[in-house]
């Protein structure tokens, strides 16, 4: 459907799908990565095999360099705060200081000329532990007399959210029905390409360090690696160069980055950890272990009338910086009502040390699991009430705006109801209806699910600020200067990691200025060139990022104008600014752009007193938030004989407002869908009860390749919110967030013969068949 | 993920390749493909002192018939059967079954007799080699052996091969015109090792079943016969219900292994399921 787009807006770059500038020099093998950096030493960790014990000591053999917990007395622990009451702020040692918390966690750092002769040393590197009973499932956690990841809390609980509306009693003891489910959502790994590393070196002519680290967001590695070494902010640049793939856990403060400053700066030397695939599976961040009980109340018409939610969220060892271990939790509690009229509401979420790997948010954060929740509540409850899962949601998603939402969110225009439809239309649904009751007949199982939902995207400062973060992203700022020879750069804070920012930027700038994508160079990703900025995450980046280019581009485009008024002797009213030149209408004169440029910088006496010289201006950038919204449906056949799952058809309607390139909003849209299919058939980290990993290497954790991906079919409707400038929706993490309830809703109606239905994610083959043995559906 | 340190020689004859292996004994690895040996050492599960690259050795490289046998160099590739070797039901046989092994760049590296000495449980080439009983030449510093499948494969990655000893070939016999073949596997994901997988051969004559092999590889720590559903079989008609009864004997006979992707119920679930549909796979 994308090809649609490409005449649409014909005139404007806004809404074409033009080339990423970003991909040439990728795929031509000229990508720079951190690991492409040569540094004089190399780290690796010595990492704890035991989930939870006492660290007695530690022996670096006598032919090595290394460091322990008691060499970084003068570095700070990673302490995130959330301003909540409720909230348990937990400190994270760079090394393992006398207690080991989870398998993984680095218990030296051993410094050598090469990663090899590094991995020598970890290995000959002797320690003791007494190991102590760990606790690893996030329910066992939160039992009494459950043991305590961190001795001195009271309980395993760090984070307590609740909501209760007002009338929520009384409106839940007049249900008609009550509808249950119990979800379990295992723990996943969003599996960047590309794992984490970190490159410092020390320049001794300045005293400087340049930090070059796989992350989403420089700014603020910045900031908290110089708060915890105490170093000016100034003295540390952070560069992010070519990085592959984040999908959050790169948003996060990794301890070994700090602890890359720290040798740089103790040895003055370049130094490099370049983390491997096993360390990235065991020890760098998880993500969506959580389990969810719902009750939804229906009255006598299938409308939900209110729901009670308990949700308990596995946030590992410790709490991440700069987004907390609440936020899963949280986000979780305050969006799970989703895209559904439903005012009464109850919640209590909590998130839950055990002796894991410590979470980070994973593109969608909780809504795949909380998106799971209620579509697998929607089916369930279809079924109860005898009618078709389109129509239950027929009479229960939003369609009236904007709506404030139980927990106060407002939900700016949408189309929730129009994408189903349109869904069902597409399919077309009732000729998939034939062909599964004629596949019954041969003992073939076809299912076809569904999955609506919202993505609350691009919010600024008060969403953040509503969690009580001590650090409160939001916002962005843009630097946009027009140089002497008519190009434009722009400075961002931003910081895209393969999204194509770059691209859509340029769109929205090009458009404004009058100069063309390829004239227009968007710069991201160094501390020392760019304003500060939070980076990429959350679906953000072209939202706010994006808002504050237009606003940049439009000063820019202002002055512009006022010179060339000046210069041609018409006001400013008069003049329109084309592709490659102002023009004054009443006159029809015009002059080109880079004319314009020249001006403003060498005959800078020719606007005296009307402009300053030069061409640079500032974009800032907070908005309240949008919602995007989208409906996922998955046709897969179910093999009953071996719990084979093949998805036959995965088509997604989606709605993100005005799409600045509809190439790159399809790409993203494809990423997440195969993410969310994996977590809903193969990804999954499995721990055993001692809190050993099982899942350590890509033999075992089970990333989708293109044989288990369809060919997506994408439709797309533009609604244009006014909660935006650019009228553009954030998109990056809906395909993740559907998916899962799509595929599993499929699986469910797949085996409704069989009564078989599924509340767990991942839903494996072996699941499948256990669940069919169950219900005395032996093997045929 | 870096290999300890270890040193490497690259023999370019037979005699060379099994002097050092002599030498080094047990501190000795042979490099084939790679493919399984390299990532072993990158986790340090392996840490052979002593690398013996036998890429060089060029008498290694092929796969040819004589004697009514197919002959299998160390050196010949999976890629090399994805075209028939040889025009009768083997070569067919063989190009099937390369199919379902790793991904196109594992298959242009990885060899037949890497995967014998490697001996994964579900390992294709090592399923053929049981049901099929191919013998495999294995040589020494002081002489040579040929041992059968049914007492090559010992246990989970272990074979009868001593350490000193180069398989340095692989022997099929062919098979008999109108000899039918069914192979079917599961796995996770498209080219993953099979959780269980299954080649049933068969030849019927005068509407009876004469012959019957029923291999199974991934169910148990080593492929294997199923004597149990081949005797059901053999001597009598070949249709949909005799396919069902072997592999519902199949099933009750092996003793699965556990894991996190299969528990052994589920395992046997798979057994019944391949061993029938490679066995219906014969019927057309
Ligand atoms: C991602 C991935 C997926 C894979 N999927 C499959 C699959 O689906 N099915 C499958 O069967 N295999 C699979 N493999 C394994 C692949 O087929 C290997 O190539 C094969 O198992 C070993 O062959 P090799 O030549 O690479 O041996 P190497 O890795 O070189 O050696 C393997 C072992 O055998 C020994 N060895 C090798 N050759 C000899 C010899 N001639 N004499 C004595 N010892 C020898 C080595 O010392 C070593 O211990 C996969 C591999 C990868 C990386």
């Amino acid at each position: 459907m994308s090809g649609d787009h490409q005449t649409k807006h014909a005139t404007t770059w806004v809404g074409r799908s033009i080339r990423r500038v970003e991909d040439r020099a990728l795929v031509h093998g000229e990508g720079c990565f951190t690991a492409d950096l040569p540094a004089d030493l190399h780290v690796r960790f010595v990492r704890s095999p035991v989930a939870s014990g006492r660290l007695k000591h530690v022996t670096i053999p006598d032919t090595a360099r290394g460091l322990v917990a008691a060499d970084l007395t003068r570095i700070g622990r990673i302490k995130p705060m959330l301003h909540r009451p409720d909230y348990v702020a937990v400190e994270q040692p760079i090394l393992a200081d006398g207690v080991i918390r989870f398998v993984g966690e680095p218990i030296a750092a051993i410094i050598a000329s090469s990663p090899a002769e590094a991995e020598d040393h970890v290995e000959a590197t002797f320690y003791d532990i007494d190991e102590t009973d760990p606790v690893v499932d996030v329910l066992a956690a939160l039992a009494p007399g459950a043991p305590r990841v961190h001795d001195w809390t009271k309980h395993n609980i760090l984070v307590e959210g609740r909501v209760d509306t007002p009338g929520f009693d009384a409106m839940f003891a007049s249900a008609a029905r009550i509808v249950e489910v119990d979800i379990t959502s295992r723990r996943q790994h969003a599996l960047p390409l590309e794992p984490r590393g970190a490159h410092a070196d020390f320049d001794r002519r300045t005293g400087r360090i340049t930090l070059t680290c796989s992350t989403q967001s420089p700014h603020v590695m910045r900031t908290a690696i110089a708060e915890l070494l105490q170093l000016p902010e100034a003295d540390l640049r952070v560069i992010a160069p070519d990085v592959g793939g984040g999908f959050g856990q790169k948003m996060m403060l990794p301890p070994e980055y700090v602890l890359i400053v720290h040798v740089a700066r103790m040895t003055k030397r370049s130094v490099a950890w370049i983390e491997d695939r096993r360390e990235n599976l065991i020890a760098s961040f998880h993500a969506r272990d959580m389990r969810v009980k719902l009750k939804a109340a229906f009255s006598a018409d299938a409308k939900l009338i209110a729901i009670d939610a308990d949700m308990a969220s596995n946030v590992g060892a410790y709490s991440g910086f700069p987004i907390t271990c609440g936020v899963e939790a949280l986000m979780g509690m305050a969006e799970l009502p989703g895209p559904y009229d439903v005012q009464q509401y109850r919640c209590v979420s909590r998130g839950v040390a055990t002796n894991t790997c410590p979470m980070a948010p994973y593109r969608g954060v909780s809504r795949p699991v909380i998106t799971f929740t209620m579509e697998r509540m929607m089916d369930t409850a279809a079924a109860k009430f005898g009618i078709d899962p389109i129509d239950i949601r027929r009479r229960n998603l939003i369609d009236k705006f904007p709506y404030k939402s139980a927990t106060g969110l407002t939900f700016d225009d949408a189309t929730y109801r129009e994408v189903m439809e349109i869904a069902v239309r597409e399919l077309p649904l009732s000729q998939l209806r034939e062909r599964q009751s004629e596949m019954r007949k041969h003992g073939r199982y076809l299912g076809i699910g569904f999955s609506t939902f919202s993505e609350r995207t691009g919010y600024g400062t008060p969403a953040f600020a509503a969690r009580g973060m001590e650090s409160t992203p939001g916002y962005e700022n843009v630097e946009i200067a027009m140089d002497p020879s008519g190009n434009v750069t722009a400075r961002i804070g931003a910081f895209p990691h393969g999204q194509g920012l770059k691209t859509t930027l340029s769109q929205i700038i090009a458009d404004e200025v009058g100069v063309s994508p390829e004239k227009i160079n968007i710069i991201a990703g160094d501390t020392d060139q760019t304003p500060y900025g939070w980076g990429s995450f959350a679906s953000r980046s072209l939202v706010i990022s994006g808002g504050a280019c237009l606003v940049g581009a439009r000063k820019l485009k202002a002055k512009l104008v006022r010179i060339a008024a000046h210069l041609m002797k018409v006001a400013p009213e008069d003049v329109t600014l084309e592709p490659g030149f102002a023009k004054a209408r009443s006159t029809n004169q015009s002059i080109p752009i880079p004319e314009l440029a020249r001006t403003a910088y060498h005959k800078a006496h020719l606007l005296y007193g009307v402009a300053d010289a030069g061409l640079v201006e500032q974009g800032f950038y907070d908005p309240p938030g949008t919602f995007s919204n989208a409906c996922h449906v998955a046709v897969v056949e179910v093999d009953i004989e071996t719990g084979g799952v093949k998805v036959e058809r995965f088509m997604v309607v989606e709605d993100a407002g005005r799409l600045i390139n509809p190439m790159i909003v399809d790409g993203q849209i494809h990423g997440g869908v195969a993410q969310g299919i994996a977590n809903a058939l193969l990804e999954e980290i499995i721990y055993d009860e001692r809190g050993n990993i099982l899942t350590a290497t890509l033999a075992d954790f089970l990333p989708p390749t293109m044989s288990e991906v369809p060919r997506f079919e994408l439709h797309h409707i533009e609604t244009y919110s006014d909660a935006t400038i650019t009228e553009a929706k954030g998109i990056g993490e809906g395909g993740a967030i559907g998916a899962p309830a799509a595929v599993v809703n499929a699986i469910s109606d797949a085996l409704s013969p069989f009564g078989v239905a599924f509340y767990e994610l991942p839903v494996t083959p072996q699941r499948i068949r256990a669940a069919l043995r169950k219900a005395g559906k032996a093997n045929s | 993920m870096k290999p300890a340190p270890f040193h490497y020689h690259a023999p370019v004859t037979v005699e060379e390749a099994v002097t050092q292996l002599a030498r080094y004994g047990g501190d000795a690895k042979v490099l084939a493909g790679g493919q399984s040996l390299v990532p072993v050492m990158a986790f340090r599960l392996a840490r052979p002192g002593q690398i013996v690259d036998i890429n060089g050795i060029e008498e290694l490289d092929y796969a040819r018939v004589t004697d009514g046998r197919l002959h299998i160099g160390a050196l010949a590739r999976h890629a090399r059967f994805h075209d028939p070797v040889e025009p009768g039901p083997l070569g067919q046989l063989l190009s099937t079954v390369v199919q379902s092994i790793a991904h196109l760049p594992i298959r242009m590296r990885g060899t037949f007799c890497g995967s014998l000495a490697h001996a994964d449980a579900s390992s294709e080439w090592c399923a053929t080699a049981a049901t099929l009983d191919a013998e495999m030449v294995l040589v020494h510093q002081t002489g040579r052996r040929v041992v059968t499948a049914a007492d090559y494969f010992k246990g989970f990655l272990m074979t009868d091969r001593a350490d000193d000893e180069l398989l340095v070939e692989a022997r099929i016999p062919l098979l008999p015109a109108g000899t039918r073949f069914g192979f079917e596997e599961f796995s996770r994901r498209a080219g993953d090792y099979a959780l269980t997988l299954c080649l049933a051969v068969i030849r019927v004559e005068g509407g009876k079943v004469t012959e019957a092999r029923v291999g199974v590889g991934g169910a148990e720590p080593f492929p294997r016969r199923i004597k149990e559903a081949e005797a059901t079989l053999v001597g009598r008609a070949f249709d949909h219900a005799a396919c069902r009864r072997a592999a519902e004997f199949a099933a009750k006979a092996v003793d699965p292994m556990n894991d996190t992707q299969a528990d052994p119920e589920y395992r046997r679930d798979l057994v019944l399921a391949m061993v029938r549909r490679a066995l219906e796979k014969c019927l057309a």
